[in-house]
């Protein structure tokens, strides 16, 4: 018995999560970090949403309140929905273009475990001394002026899983354009990946303007640098241009991957192929440069002028035209298909609508005389949050159910899913459907509390209600998946509509996913071979020895070693910690330490031998197995 | 032998010369870049240094630094190398990323005023 077909212990298994370079395992890593600081935020958002149910409410005090906003939004978008949906693309990007793993393997588990320390040093901030409180866009007017070390941690906590999330991005484009198995030419490529590819390039672009500003905003907070203060010569409005250049295109980055998940969804379970692929190609790719284009209309009511708000205002819109193309493209795609209303299907079909009233709020906005009106009002947060949870969170539970199969060998409950879905979508309609009248009544964005008779306390008790079952929906989701552990396996295709190459490999997936490479003969492999008759993918090459990367530790420790050097930037301009300093060199020499020794030591991975891969799959699959 | 089957061949006299001889000529290329670019940041330096008027200054490092992001671009990161694989994708993403860093100058420049 060979090493490979071993059971392990605890400590073993343990250990072999720390090290491993392996997509796979990584992106149930990324699922896990996901979904937990995805409910610790859904908690604070329930926290506000009670503060809010009733006028002259004291549930909880004006400061923590701010604090429990600006970390709901920053945790929700830097370390809910990214990790969440690069755990869709570790795991389904290299099984969809028929490749080992990533590119670079050892950077994979590098991005996982800087996101992970970063986002767990954010979170300490509760603990020590206060989170930040100037919201998830941390205005420099506001932060600069912040006291105790809350936007400390929000600067060095982004700025390391930032770094994590740029390593990722780098990796995928990488992986795509170089990874591809035969015959997988660019615009035979499923639109999980096409998304994928493009919200990473925009990662790419995006990140390092964010980087900048975190460093600059650094620089004004621990060395007294003056960037952003207008007293010493500086210019606040910076920090505004340098943070929404990236964050706006942060917003893509996040949405064209959902909508890449339901590209797959809806043509899965309309039985036809996607309407017209290369538009929805070319669609995707024009969000992705508009999203650049944009910036300035999150600052109408800075003061920019007319010609500059009338520019952007245009340009906003201009991204209508195209994602507008998608909308019509996947409602083509169900006409006249051969339609299962399954759990996946019930979220796409739920977010058609939600996210189309979500897309036509914005444009609304996008008019700039208009957005003067709406500006800082309840209507942005009904706005942003029918894009982000209406886009974004049905995107992630539909495919949660779609590829949980993938992930585990398990299906979910597809009742309760049909449950979890309509207390869900009646709890989410309900929360934000009615903000939109809170915001054109003239309730303010980021208010603690509210005097009452001023026609907003039954909208926001409604809302409150909204939120306490959109809390029950992820309870459920939660439940659903932990029951799955029970589930027996579900085998390869389960859905029997798979037609994607993913859905092609045998259950449960070989660390090495693909015993030979496959031939991919069209867009849809595996629904051709199926179309067919044939029960196996085409392979391009015979059964041989296969290069696959050693695991490593180093990756944790370089992250360790920025975690802990963290901790020292943190405390080193406090007059009354002078160890502080010797925290941040001993995390930087931790850090530079273990690069150097990756440097300097050679690893070439290893190979698997012909013999081992049989032996491996007589294990998995029994004697005489997938032939 | 199968199509993954690990295969050690033995260099030549001949190839590892060639090789050698390859090898050198890329390194002393890459050093005689390193040390121009060192040189020009040297000559911005002096001139800031000098005190010189602020018409010659401004133009000159500009033009230094154009140099600079050409020797980079070309020399560090390969653009030269016309045999990469991928060098069509290469060359997009390179003139995507241009094209979006300009219109945040131009952006800066014309905005952002107080």
């Amino acid at each position: 018995m060979s090493s490979y077909t071993q059971k392990k212990g605890f400590g073993a298994t343990v250990w072999d999560y720390i090290t491993t370079v392996d997509h796979k395992k990584l992106a149930v890593m990324y699922l896990l970090a996901g979904t937990l600081f995805f409910a610790i935020a859904g908690f604070e958002a329930l926290l506000m949403r009670i503060q809010l149910m009733k006028p002259n409410n004291d549930f909880i005090s004006a400061g923590f309140f701010n604090e429990l906003l600006t970390m709901h939004g920053t945790t929700m978008l830097f370390l809910a929905a990214t990790p969440l949906l690069f755990a869709f693309m570790n795991m389904l990007v290299p099984l969809q273009i028929g490749a080992r793993d990533v590119a670079f393997p050892f950077l994979n588990s590098l991005g996982f475990w800087l996101f992970f320390l970063g986002a767990l040093f954010l979170h300490l901030s509760f603990f020590m001394g206060g989170a930040p409180d100037a919201g998830w866009t941390s205005y420099a007017s506001l932060s600069l002026y912040s006291p105790g070390h809350g936007i400390d941690f929000y600067v060095l906590g982004l700025q390391i899983s930032g770094a994590g999330t740029l390593i990722s991005g780098l990796n995928f484009i990488v992986t795509i354009i170089t990874m591809r198995a035969p015959g997988m030419t660019f615009m035979r490529m499923p639109l999980f990946t096409w998304t994928a590819l493009v919200s990473s390039a925009l990662i790419l672009f995006a990140f390092p303007p964010l980087t900048i500003g975190l460093l600059m905003m650094l620089f004004d907070r621990m060395f007294g640098g003056n960037f952003f203060d207008h007293t010493m010569g500086g210019n606040t409005i910076i920090w505004e241009h340098l943070f929404w250049i990236f964050g706006h295109p942060e917003v893509y980055i996040l949405v064209l991957p959902a909508f890449g998940l339901f590209s797959e969804i809806i043509p899965a379970f309309s039985r036809k192929r996607l309407f017209g692929y290369s538009s929805m190609v070319f669609a995707t790719i024009l969000i992705g440069f508009l999203g650049f284009m944009v910036w300035a209309h999150h600052m109408f009511t800075v003061g920019l002028g007319p010609t500059a708000n009338a520019i952007f205002a245009v340009a906003t819109m201009a991204i209508a035209v195209p994602t507008g193309m998608k909308v019509f493209n996947w409602i083509l795609t169900i006409w006249g298909g051969s339609i299962k209303v399954t759990t996946p299907m019930l979220y796409a079909l739920g977010f058609i609508p939600s996210f189309v009233a979500g897309g036509v709020t914005g444009v609304m906005q996008a008019s700039a005389p208009l957005d003067y009106q709406l500006h800082d009002s309840y209507f942005i947060v009904a706005h942003f949050h029918y894009v982000i949870v209406g886009g974004i969170v049905t995107a992630l539970f539909g495919s949660a159910h779609f590829y949980w199969p993938i992930f585990f060998n398990r299906m979910l409950n597809e009742t309760l899913g049909k449950i979890t879905f309509w207390v869900f979508f009646i709890g989410f309609h309900l929360t934000f459907f009615v903000q939109h009248f809170l915001g054109l009544m003239g309730m303010p964005r980021r208010v603690f509390t509210y005097m009452e008779g001023q026609g907003w306390d039954q909208f926001n008790y409604i809302s409150t209600i909204g939120a306490l079952m959109m809390g029950v929906g992820v309870i459920l989701m939660v439940i659903n998946c932990l029951m799955s552990i029970k589930g027996k396996p579900a085998g390869r295709d389960p859905w029997g509509d798979g037609r994607t190459l993913e859905w092609s490999i045998p259950q449960p997936i070989p660390f090495y996913n693909f015993r030979q490479t496959p031939l991919v003969r069209g867009l849809d492999p595996w629904w051709i071979e199926k179309q067919e008759g044939n029960k196996e993918i085409t392979f391009a090459e015979p059964v041989g020895d296969i290069h696959m990367p050693n695991n490593s530790a180093i990756p944790f420790v370089i992250s360790i070693g920025m975690f802990i050097a963290a901790f020292g930037a943190l405390y080193n301009p406090d007059a009354d910690k002078p160890w502080s300093i010797y925290v941040l060199i001993a995390g930087l020499a931790i850090t530079f330490g273990a690069m150097i020794f990756r440097s300097v030591k050679d690893d070439h991975g290893f190979h698997l031998h012909k013999e081992e891969i049989l032996e491996i799959e007589e294990h998995l699959y029994g004697k005489g197995g997938n032939k | 032998m199968s199509s993954h089957d690990t295969s050690i061949v033995a260099k030549s006299q001949a190839q590892y010369e060639y090789d050698r001889h390859h090898n050198a000529v890329h390194m002393r290329k890459q050093v005689i870049n390193f040390a121009i670019m060192i040189f020009f940041t040297f000559i911005a330096f002096a001139v800031v240094a000098a005190d010189f008027s602020k018409y010659l200054i401004l133009p000159l490092i500009l033009l230094l630094a154009g140099v600079q992001v050409v020797l980079q671009l070309y020399s560090f990161m390969h653009l030269e190398d016309k045999k990469t694989h991928f060098g069509g994708v290469i060359g997009f993403f390179m003139w995507m990323g241009i094209l979006i860093a300009f219109t945040f100058f131009l952006a800066f420049l014309t905005i952002i005023w107080w």
